[in-house]
């Protein structure tokens, strides 16, 4: 793959995107009272994982903008 | 949230094969061997078709297998051992391409071991895609079929021809089953595997049947006529064919019998076999009854509309339903339904007796069955039903006792489900109250047309009785007409005010419109209004008079609060509000109605403002009396001033006809310089166009915007005195274009969004030239409905309706059937009470249902406005 000279995360297009800490996730997991796996899906080839080097088993954490709520959490974990 | 239940049992995968003639007969309990079913005393043979051994359907009888009764014995296999192999008709394809693709002689696959590796690989890195291996197996055939001399034993191949239904010709000479199963036999098991097939699970030889599996009585049960003569299953008839000629071929060959016969014996069993299988394949006369009807046999059973997938699994029929045609009965709630004596006199709903109702029940029952309010059934604390005859329910009235069940009539008030298809939305079933009437149809408010989007044209609906009090309690609360006002779709009211209702407070409140007392009463009878305001004005005598605003206030709930621009605003540029010359701004204070005219955007149906708030704020309850009482209004209003059309309404002044007539030679004129400016090539294109497309968009510009002016000019004849046009303007039907076309000009017919161009070469009609690009020769009609069309603009008006007519017919069932897979798609997600989306197992689908969590019928609609406006009326003060 060529080396991009720009970050994916500064598309205006393309909501942020971070690896969560252990402690938060535990308290994501347990305010949904859920195991990791019932989290939605990202694979580690996904472009933007790639980009922040995000690795199998960890959950990012995507907060993206929007007209009614101002900003949505959402979660997922990352799979092979 | 509580723990979510664990999921029982995930299935991992399913796996198709063929039975192996060994697996038929490990699974059958008995070999079958006489064709009879039961013996003189009605006692089932052993080793015949109805052995107590393949389970049992007689009650009292136990299985010979299992020892279960009937109703618990699944039943079991048997088996017919056929005395020659005989062809699986569903197999044929598969038999076709694997004779072909085979040595005659020693039944290699005619591949050179190269492309036998090479096939292999990719159907193994298909099926790790998750690919279907259809077409890499195709590709194995069609190279197979291409060699000419066989690889392995160098002997030549020669052409296998099928002939429908179960023949397989080679070089002139018919092969026996026998014959391509021992060639199927000698298939090495690499070899299988490049024809897409699992050796262990179906090799091709169990395509050729030598022992036939024998389905369990369960499945082909037998009947008991009224006059004691059993009456067996169609299968069941052609298994007993099967044995039949079974034996006899059996019996014949043993003897040494010639071989003619024998060939013919053979056939006859392929003939039985293949219709047991399916009856109706082509080129095989289906096997028939005495009485001529065609057998049902396997296939049959499972295709089509009536067949096992669609008919009974997908889709069931339902017991304590009607159907009949829906007519309107505005003097109906939204909440109810008129349902037809006739149907309220069969349909029942079943009353425990308790000590509480036991005299209630008894009086119903002693009424009988055939006088209204009564009882239909009783069920006696032991579960046994007994009907209510007129000899009976005397007795029966004395007998019943609590924990008995009473099945009484269909009343007024009760609860039962009403539902039009296609059900594309929730809003397609919904609860009513019932409401007997007499004669044959179903009554609803026309305010609940839409939801349903039912009209009275003929449609039918269906209506569903409620059995337990939990239903009733459930779609009382959740399913009643009043909860689903508003829509979830975009969050505004999907019920309200349709045609007459609009035109009718239209009427009502746009003028001063001078009622006097007996009028106003008259007009509010149905409204629980006990007190009028003070009147607006008085008559020369003394006499007091209202206005219609006054009237319509009186069903609006008080305090109310609201201002909007009606349907009928002129869209100036800056909108003068308050001061709005042409009554086109509402404004409602205190449940008062201060100016402005009720229209579409007040109390119509998906866009009704007052509607919208006042079950936003009021309840629904409120609002469903807010509709009630707003279609009585409407209609009483719309009775008083009557509202009529006629074709003398698209009368205009021939001073008028003549400026749309020079319009409209104008607009001709000036496609025609276009025209000559195109043709002299000095037209300039339009960029990213070419010449042929620009002068289309020009000319079509041209004659849209003549047809545009001819509108106004009608339109400035016609004014709000005309009836059309109240209903136009109002909002309650048809539209100005409408209005248009039938009394100035029609415009350009198209098809597919361009003109008209298809017919003869060159041109449409043999009317006109070739290549005439004129306004008339493609489509354009200069006449309005009212002065008639000419043949020409008749025929391209009729090219134009077609072209609709197909379009809506197309669109429904594409339409319906993208609906149909994205609801399976979605249908198992629930919002949880945490605001999660998540489906069966608990895996999150949206952390907050719609990433904000908001219900659109409880918000309005998104907007800060509510909080607004309480500022406003509380403090005075304006906030933004």
């Amino acid at each position: 793959m060529p080396e991009r000279k720009y970050s994916l995360l500064d598309h205006e297009l393309i909501p942020k995107h971070e690896i969560m800490s252990e402690e938060e996730l535990k308290l994501v997991l347990k305010h949904y009272n859920i195991g990791k796996e019932q989290l939605p899906k990202i694979k580690v080839e996904d472009p933007v994982m790639k980009e922040i080097g995000a690795q199998a088993g960890e959950v990012v954490k995507i907060t993206r903008k929007s007209q009614t709520a101002g900003e949505a959490f959402y979660y997922r974990l990352v799979i092979a | 949230m509580k723990e979510l239940p664990s999921i029982p049992k995930r299935i991992g995968a399913i796996k198709f094969g063929l039975l192996s003639p060994r697996e038929v007969r490990k699974m059958s309990v008995t070999s079958i061997v006489t064709a009879d079913t039961y013996d003189d005393d009605g006692y089932p043979i052993d080793m015949g078709l109805m052995d107590l051994r393949l389970g049992v359907i007689d009650p009292g009888l136990k299985c010979k297998t299992c020892g279960s009764r009937a109703g618990e014995c699944p039943g079991h296999f048997g088996h017919i051992e056929l005395v020659a192999p005989v062809i699986h008709v569903g197999f044929n394809k598969t038999i076709r391409k694997a004779l072909r693709s085979i040595c005659h002689n020693c039944s290699r696959l005619l591949l050179t071991a190269d492309q036998k590796r090479n096939f292999l690989a990719q159907l193994q890195s298909s099926k790790d895609m998750g690919h279907l291996p259809d077409d890499i197996v195709n590709e194995v055939f069609k190279e197979a079929r291409k060699t000419k001399i066989c690889p392995y034993c160098s002997s030549e191949q020669k052409e296998v021809k099928f002939e429908k239904p179960t023949d397989y010709v080679e070089d002139g000479h018919k092969l026996t089953p026998t014959e391509i199963r021992d060639r199927f036999e000698n298939i090495p098991d690499e070899d299988v595997k490049v024809l897409g097939m699992d050796p262990t699970s179906a090799r091709p030889e169990w395509t050729i049947l030598t022992v036939l599996p024998v389905p369990p009585v369960t499945v082909r049960p037998s009947i008991t006529l009224e006059s004691g003569q059993r009456s067996e299953d169609d299968l069941t008839h052609k298994l007993v064919d099967i044995i039949r000629i079974n034996q006899r071929f059996q019996e014949n060959r043993d003897a040494g019998a010639p071989q003619l016969i024998i060939e013919d014996l053979w056939e006859l069993l392929q003939y039985h076999v293949t219709t047991f299988f399916d009856n109706e394949v082509s080129g095989v006369p289906p096997a028939r009854h005495r009485s001529g009807r065609p057998l049902k046999t396997l296939t049959q059973r499972l295709k089509g509309k009536e067949g096992r997938f669609r008919g009974s699994l997908s889709g069931k029929r339902v017991n304590f339903s009607a159907r009949t045609v829906v007519s309107p009965e505005p003097n109906l709630s939204i909440n109810e339904v008129g349902v037809p004596f006739e149907i309220a006199h069969q349909m029942t709903i079943p009353e425990r007796v308790t000590t509480r109702n036991i005299d209630l029940l008894r009086m119903y029952v002693l009424r009988g069955s055939e006088v209204h309010p009564g009882a239909n059934y009783v069920i006696r604390e032991d579960g046994r039903r007994i009907r209510v005859s007129e000899i009976n329910k005397e007795e029966l009235a004395e007998k019943i006792q609590t924990g008995w069940v009473v099945e009484r009539q269909l009343m007024d008030g009760d609860i039962v489900l009403f539902n039009r298809q296609p059900s594309l939305h929730k809003m397609s079933i919904m609860a009513h109250k019932v409401k007997v009437l007499p004669y044959k149809t179903f009554r609803l408010n026309p305010a609940v047309c839409p939801p349903y989007n039912a009209d009275f044209d003929g449609d039918e609906m269906n209506m569903h009785v409620l059995q337990t009090e939990e239903s009733r309690a459930e779609a009382s609360i959740l399913m009643q007409v009043q909860e689903n006002i508003l829509s979830p779709r975009f969050g505004g009211p999907i019920i309200g005010g349709i045609h007459d209702h609009i035109s009718g407070l239209f009427l009502l409140t746009r003028n001063e419109n001078s009622i006097t007392k007996t009028a106003a009463l008259e007009l509010l009878r149905k409204s629980d209004i006990r007190v009028l305001p003070e009147p607006s004005s008085y008559t020369a005598d003394g006499e007091p008079l209202w206005n219609g605003k006054q009237i319509f206030s009186q069903i609006m709930p008080k305090g109310l609060y609201l201002e909007f621009p009606a349907q009928v605003c002129f869209k100036c540029d800056t909108c003068k509000k308050r001061n709005c010359e042409y009554e086109a701004y509402v404004v409602i204070e205190n449940g008062e109605m201060i100016q402005g005219t009720i229209d579409e955007q007040a109390i119509g149906a998906f866009k009704g403002k007052i509607l919208d708030k006042v079950v936003k704020e009021y309840g629904t309850e409120a609002g469903a009396k807010f509709v009630d009482d707003f279609t009585r209004l409407a209609i009483r209003g719309i009775m008083k001033t009557g509202l009529s059309f006629g074709i003398s309404d698209e009368d205009i002044p021939t001073t008028a006809k003549m400026q749309i007539a020079n319009l409209l030679n104008e607009a001709e004129e000036n496609v025609q310089r276009l025209i000559q400016a195109y043709e002299a090539k000095e037209l300039e294109a339009l960029p990213g166009r070419t010449m042929d497309e620009t002068i289309e968009m020009k000319i079509m510009q041209e004659l849209g915007k003549a047809r545009d002016q001819t509108g106004n000019i009608a339109g400035r004849q016609l004014g709000l005195e005309n009836s059309a046009v109240i209903m136009a303007k109002s909002g309650a039907r048809g539209s100005m274009l409408n209005l248009t076309q039938m009394a100035a000009c029609v415009g350009q017919q198209a098809v597919r969004g361009e003109r008209i161009r298809r017919g003869y070469n060159g041109r449409t009609l043999p009317h006109f030239d070739k290549g005439d690009l004129g306004a008339d020769a493609r489509g354009f009609v200069k006449a309005s409905y009212k002065s008639g069309l000419n043949p020409t603009e008749y025929f391209f008006h009729a090219i134009g309706g077609r072209e609709g007519l197909v379009d809506t017919a197309v669109r429904t069932s594409q339409s319906g059937y993208l609906q149909r897979r994205l609801v399976n798609a979605l249908q198992d997600l629930e919002v949880q009470y945490d605001g999660s989306v998540r489906e069966t197992r608990g895996v999150i689908v949206q952390f907050k249902y719609g990433e904000d969590g908001i219900d659109s019928t409880k918000s309005d609609y998104s907007k800060p406005e509510a909080v607004h406006r309480i500022v406003r009326t509380v403090t005075g003060r304006e906030v933004n």
